[in-house]
This record gives C-alpha cells, structure tokens and sequence, in this order.
C-alpha cells in the first residue's frame, strides 16, 4: 500500500468542489501531478497544490491507494465522490457530500461531516467518528434512485432525510437523528441507535428500519402487529413490530403483501399507546 | 459590410444538387453571395465538408411543459451540467437543457432553426419568453389546434372560412407559425378521463371525430395557404398495433392538393412516425410496421414524416397528449405531471428510460432507423428524436451515425440484452443501406426547410439565402472507417455561421448570435360572426380576459414575420 499525504494550509475563500480527492484519480500519479489537478472555487479554477501540500507516493491502482488529509476540510466538498476502492483517511471535519456516489472502499472522517455524506452511495464504507448534518445516504435531489449498498456509520447523531429513496445498503447513526427517515424507501436498513422525532418510514415501500430509542410522533400509516426478537449490534433486544407506509403501494413477491418494516425497542419509553 | 468566404469545402447542398464539389461559399451581411469581395475575411475548409445550416422541424424546447420537465427533474442535470465556457453562460441538463444549453448545443451541431412542436396557446407568452431567452438559434412555435374548442365547433359544421378566420386571429395572437395537432379529439376527451383511440372515435360532447377534425384542418390550411402544412401527432401513440391507425389518418391527406407561395408540396406533416409504427396486440407481441407505414408514405407526395428515433437514453416525455403521459405513468409509476389548458389542449410530463435492457425499448430504437432506411425520398423524412420525448436532441449527430452506418447499428445490437429477441420483432439486422452524407443534409436541411415552406430562406447555399453555414470536420472521399468518428464529427461543427455571424469554430461557442423569432402572419378578410364568437368565449369560458391573451411585442423582440394574405 501507498499512501498520499494532503496537508491543507490555506482556506478556501468560498467552498472548494474536491471530487478529484479520491484514489481513483491520485492512483499512478506523482505528488506534483496531483498538485495540478483541478478544483473548483464557485466558477474559479484552481490547483488542489493551492490549497493543499501533498506528499507520499500513490499506489498502482486505486485499491492499493490510501489517502491522509491532516487537517480540517470544512470548506471541502466531494471527497471520496465515486471511489472504487482504497481508502481517505480525513483528521478533521468535511463539508458536504463525503463519499458522494461512493462504489467501494473506505472513508474515514474524524471529525464531523456536513449534508448529503454517502448520497447514492453504492458500496463501501463511510466512517464519521462525529456528528452528520443532514441528508445522510439520501437519493439526489428529485431523484428515485437513492443508496443502493454499502454502510455508513455515523458515530455521533444526524440530522433529517436519512436514507431517503434508499434501496439497499445500510445505515447506523448511534445516538439521536431528527425527521425523516427512510422516505421513500425500497430496500436497505436504517439503525438509529438514540431517539428519532418522528416522520419515520414515510411513504415507505420496502426496507428495515431500527429504533432502539424513543419515537416522539409516529406516522399514522403504521400498524403494530407484533414483538420480534431481534439481535442488532452485538445485543438481543426485543422489538415492537410496524409495518407500513399503508398509505402507499404493496408489491407482491410469492403471493405476499411486501411492506416496509419499524422495528422499535419494546422497552423504549415512548409515548405511542401499546 | 462584414464579407466572409468559406474556402475550398465539399460542399453538399442539395437544394441545389450539390453533392462534394470543392467550392466557395461567400458571404456578405446575413445573406450568401455569389462572390466575395476582395477583403472578404477567408475561411479555410479544405478536407472538411460544408453543408447548410441544420433545420429541426419537431422539437420540445420551450414553453410551460419543458419547465415542468425541469422543475420536476433536478436530477436530469446531475453530471451532465459541464462547467461554462469561460465568457458564457452556465449549461445544464440533459434531456431538458436549460434555454441557453439549448441554444449553445443546437448551434454546436450547426443547427440554424427549430420548431417548438405544441405551443398551448393560452400559454404563449411563456412560450415566447423562453424562445427569447434561447440564444443563436432562429426558433418558431406551432400552437395546437387538435383539441381546441372552437376549431372543433366550426369544423362539426364544416366551416373552413370560420375556422381559417379563427386560425389566422390566434396565429397571430400567439406569433405562431403553423397549426399542430396532438392527438386530435383525444386529449379534448381526456378532460373527461377519456380517449379518441382511432380517427373514427367521437369526441366525447362535440359531436365530431378526429378524422373530421383532421380533414377539416387540412383544409383549412391550404385554405390560408400557409407556409407549413398541418403537423400532426396521430390519435393512438406508443399503443402495440397503432400502424392501423396510423395508415387510416394519412389516407386522409389523399384528396386534398397544397395551395401556397412557399413551393412547400405537402399537405401533411406526420411527426414522430416511429411512436405510430407499432405492430402487434400487446407489449408481449409486440413489432415493427415501419415497412408498412414506410412503404405508404413513399407512395404519396404529398406526405412528409419526421422520425422521432428512440435513442436508448433516459429521458423526459412531454406531450399535449395528456392521456398517453397518463398511460406511460401507469406503466413505469414515475414521476407525473398533468394539467389542462382551459379551452385548448392538455399535457403531461413523464420521465421515462428507454433501457437496453429492455425488449420493447430496443424494439422501438429499431423501428425508427427501418423507417429512415425505408424511405425512398429522404427529402421528405426528417430526422428527429421529437427532442425530449424519444431522445435528447444531442443525440441526433448518432442517429444520423446509425443511418450511415450497418456497423454502428451492429455495435447498438450487441450492447442489447435481448438482441435476438429485438431482431426477431423487426427487419432491422437485415438492412444493409446506409446513408449518405447527401442524403443526410436532405433530411437534416433541405427536406425540413422545404416542408416549413422556408426555403428561401435555410436549407441551401443558394444566393439570397440566409449566411448559414456549417463545416464539419469529415472528407468526403476518405470518410472514417470508425462511425464514432461521424458522431463526433456532426456533434460540434468545426465553424458554424449563423446569420453571418461566426458562432461556432472547433465545437466552442464564439458569439450570442442573431436570434430570431419567425412567425407567420395571415390575413383573412373581416369576419364578424368570429369575432363575436371570440369575444363570447373569453367572457363565458375563459378565465383570462381577451385584453391579456396575446402574446406581446417585446416577448418577441426579435421578429422575422412572414406575410400571408389571403385575399391576394
């Protein structure tokens, strides 16, 4: 393995579009080369080298390129954007569309990131030691092909739109996310290891969704039809079982009803009636 | 006095029967010349080939149904919006470019006109704001008559002169050029939930058929002697055994002879010809009738088709044909725009993937190239892909490498999942003409301009003609062996002059043009009856007053009218 070393030393006046920070693009090529490489500020065309010092040597190939950045990335967007393999280590935070259309490899953020980490992501698998804004695994804007494999993971909490359009893949936030998750859904898991406001499973087809803390408002197009014993990271924990949104359409697949599943912690304090 | 003269180019021009001869093209202000003075600025073409400026004769590329393709799409523009050339502006999107990428990319090809297929009448200002705002490019805009209230009600009583009357105010109301038809009588009775499926279907609560509508249409516009014939979207779109129905709407063009100063020989203009070339009973047996279809409209004159090619691509349907949106959403169950224009017509929008993957859609990729092979006078066949709804515009430079090359449709057939299957349902394997650069320009250029009765003005290099001119970088006697290369070739002329006007050299956009909106004028004598009848509706039926419905002078500002006068 090689690894490429970015340092950022000046920050962007406005934010920079960085889709080229991938293994993808740096592999076979010299530090210099990738100094020339072009970012956009807005419509100003500038060189990463302007704003980064990169060091190291890359890999043959992407698989066998890794990616340091020591330092922050708040003004930074696109990193990782539709990598196919070898990794992106980020100590600091991001700004948004980490992993963007990510297809495989690993990424792995320190600090926090900004909206739309792992849109459409395909394969892979997206590190945030911090705290996500929102849009996390979430489909393009007007788009109905959202995430379709991989995992994100999200160590601290996120924000609204998660998953949204999601057909595969999955997603972990492990403490609290706001509204909004899994809409539109057709496929994939959602794993909210803290509490969600509500808005969960809206207009939801297809797919898993996991609570393990509290719903404050749950949706009305969801009906309770038992507990299930499920074991989700490592714990045995029973679940109280939703299906719905049955407000929208049910495909058949051998003869039965397919809905979205809710699977919320039969022991969380919530507020909705038994 | 700016003086230009393309040098030593093989020129091709048919509506002069020009076919590779090195020569000169001079031009001086916005027309070409026979000779160019002797400070005219040189232009070499040596190698290259030098054709006319491209006429499209359908396209969907302005007006309230491609912005809501926009508006409901945010995605179409997702990695297909290039960064701007430096000193223009931005571009974005795919199969509903914005106005400018429009503009930019029509003139990239070398394309000096096109016509916005439906213009709802009621919404032409819209229409004519976004015209305005598409640059380089001359544009007209066809209202839609098929479905529109006071056509159906004159026409039930076979009254031409009323209906001429009401053409020419509404015409002129709207700066529209021609009279469109979308579905005639359908979409009228979908405001009901209903359909016409077939020309002999009656027309829910107006006592009149499409084909009455049809024939009555006709008549009425060779009655005003108009420079285009009327364009027609048949009843019965993108339906398995549409064919029939097809061949039973262009018999209607049977009796009747062109009446105009245009030199234009068509009575009917039959647009998107592959969306009703359908054969079989169900998208299980499902097949071609190009032949069929194909094999009537060689044996009739005063026929012109356009062919609305499927280019396998992901794109946005947009019609007036509002039932037909309603049809394809409830079979792909994606987004879905609808809406009825008070009195005149209807739309939807639908996004839609015409997938390799799929029988049906490679299927109907095939029909539309058997159709431009089957036609025995490509100067009456016109290339198209009925931009957005069977392809993006952008694409026409690969049909047109489709039709000039066997290879290049074997390559398409292999990257199909069920080839075989494709090949069993049509004739297309089978064909092994293939285009030439001539025949080319007569269905991209001189065809199209004749049957919009706009020859003298694009379509040639004749003397007097407008300055549009495009190169493109292929040799007529040493053509690529690699078809990709003619794709490329006809994506981004290597100079295009427009209006005189460089605006194009080596595929980059190098000026704003001359924009001009052409529209056609018509003067019939006075006729009270109708114009009572005009200010009865707006006061009854319409929910804007007659004071507010016209389109303005200043959304137009650009205007290249054209005269008809009736009694004359």
């Amino acid at each position: 393995m090689a690894t490429i070393t970015m340092k950022p030393f000046k920050t962007p006046e406005l934010f920079l579009e960085c889709s080229n920070i991938s293994p993808d693009v740096f592999a076979g090529k010299s530090p210099s080369e990738i100094s020339k490489l072009e970012v956009r500020e807005g419509k100003i065309r500038n060189e990463l080298g302007d704003f980064f010092e990169v060091t190291g040597t890359s890999g043959t190939t992407a698989e066998d390129t890794d990616i340091v950045i020591e330092g922050d990335c708040s003004r930074v967007k696109y990193i990782g954007m539709k990598m196919t393999a070898g990794s992106i280590t980020l100590n600091g935070n991001a700004d948004m569309y980490v992993g963007g259309w990510m297809k495989g490899g690993s990424i792995h953020v320190k600090g926090n990131v900004d909206s739309f980490c792992g849109i459409a992501m395909e394969g892979g698998e997206i590190q945030v030691d911090g705290d996500a804004q929102n849009y996390v695994g979430c489909a393009y804007r007007g788009d109905w092909r959202g995430m379709r494999g991989g995992t994100i993971h999200i160590h601290g909490s996120a924000g609204n739109d998660i998953g949204t359009f999601m057909l595969g893949g999955t997603i972990i936030i492990e403490k609290n996310a706001f509204i909004h998750v899994s809409t539109h859904a057709e496929g994939g898991t959602v794993i909210i290891k803290g509490d969600v406001q509500g808005r969960v499973g809206g207009q939801m087809v297809k797919g898993d969704i996991y609570v393990l803390g509290d719903v404050t408002y749950m949706l009305p197009g969801f009906k309770e039809i038992g507990q299930v014993d499920k074991t989700i990271a490592g714990q045995d924990i029973t679940f109280r079982h939703f299906i719905g949104d049955l407000g929208e359409r049910h495909p058949k697949k051998k003869g039965q009803e397919i809905y979205g599943n809710l699977f919320l912690r039969a022991s969380s304090p919530s507020g909705i009636p038994q | 006095m700016a003086e230009l003269v393309i040098k030593n180019g093989f020129v091709i021009d048919p509506s002069r029967n020009i076919n590779g001869d090195v020569a000169d093209i001079a031009i001086r202000d916005d027309k070409i010349v026979e000779k160019g003075g002797k400070d005219a600025k040189v232009i070499d073409a040596r190698g290259k080939v030098v054709m006319p400026g491209g006429v499209d004769i359908h396209a969907h590329v302005a007006g309230p149904k491609v912005n809501a393709g926009r508006l409901m799409r945010p995605e179409d523009k997702l990695f297909k919006s290039p960064n701007a050339q430096e000193h223009y502006r931005m571009e974005m999107g795919f199969s509903i470019p914005s106005t400018f990428k429009t503009g930019y990319d029509y003139a990239r090809m070398g394309y000096a006109f096109v016509m916005e297929a439906a213009m709802p009448p009621l919404h032409g200002p819209h229409v004519h704001e976004e015209i305005h705002d598409t640059p380089i490019i001359d544009e007209g805009a066809l209202p839609v008559f098929g479905n529109n209230w006071f056509v159906m009600e004159y026409l039930k009583n076979e009254e031409i002169e009323n209906t001429a009357a009401y053409v020419a105010w509404l015409l002129s109301a709207t700066k529209g050029f021609g009279l469109k038809l979308v579905n005639p009588g359908g979409t009228a009775a979908w405001a009901w939930g209903l359909n016409c499926l077939s020309i002999n279907d009656p027309v829910p609560f107006y006592d009149i058929t499409p084909a009455e509508i049809i024939t009555g249409l006709m008549k009425t516009n060779e009655y005003l002697g108009l420079p285009h014939s009327i364009h027609l979207h048949h009843n019965s779109l993108g339906i398995p055994g549409n064919y029939a129905v097809t061949l039973d709407s262009l018999q209607l063009a049977g009796g009747i002879t062109a009446k105009n100063k245009f030199n234009r020989e068509q009575v009917m203009h039959s647009t998107h010809i592959q969306f009703h070339s359908y054969g079989g009973d169900s998208w299980a047996n499902f097949e071609s009738k190009a032949k069929e279809v194909m094999d009537y409209v060689n044996s009739r004159k005063n026929l012109t088709v356009d062919l609305g090619c499927v280019t396998l691509d992901e794109t946005t349907t947009m019609t007036a044909d509002g039932p037909f949106e309603h049809h394809l959403n409830s079979l792909n169950h994606l987004k879905w725009a609808n809406t009825d224009v008070e009195l005149e017509t209807a739309a939807g929008v639908v996004p839609y993937i015409y997938d390799k993957d799929v029988k049906v859609s490679g299927i109907q990729w095939a029909i539309g190239l058997e159709l431009g092979l089957y036609a025995k006078d490509p100067s009456r066949t016109f290339i198209t892909t009925d931009h957005p709804n069977a392809g993006p515009f952008i694409r026409y430079p690969r049909v047109i490498k489709w039709l000039m090359s066997q290879k290049a449709r074997e390559a398409t057939f292999d990257t199909l999942k069920h080839s075989s299957k494709v090949i069993d349902a049509t004739d297309l394997h089978g064909i092994d003409k293939e285009r030439t650069l001539y025949e080319i320009a007569q269905m991209t250029r001189t065809g199209p301009a004749k049957a919009l009765g706009l020859s003298h003005m694009y379509g040639g290099l004749g003397e007097g003609l407008d300055a549009n001119v495009a190169v493109f970088d292929l040799d007529v006697n040493n053509m690529p062996g690699d078809p990709e290369e003619i794709e490329k070739a006809f994506l981004r002329a290597s100079l295009f002059v427009k209006s005189g006007q460089i605006v194009v050299k080596d595929g980059d956009i190098t000026h704003h043009g001359n924009k001009r909106t052409v529209w056609v004028n018509a003067k019939v004598k006075d006729n009270p009856q109708v114009t009572r009848d005009i200010h009865d509706k707006f006061l009854k039926n319409y929910t804007v007053s007659i004071g507010n419905y016209a389109v303005r002078d200043n959304l137009a500002p650009n205007p290249y009218v054209i005269e008809v006068d009736v009694e004359a």
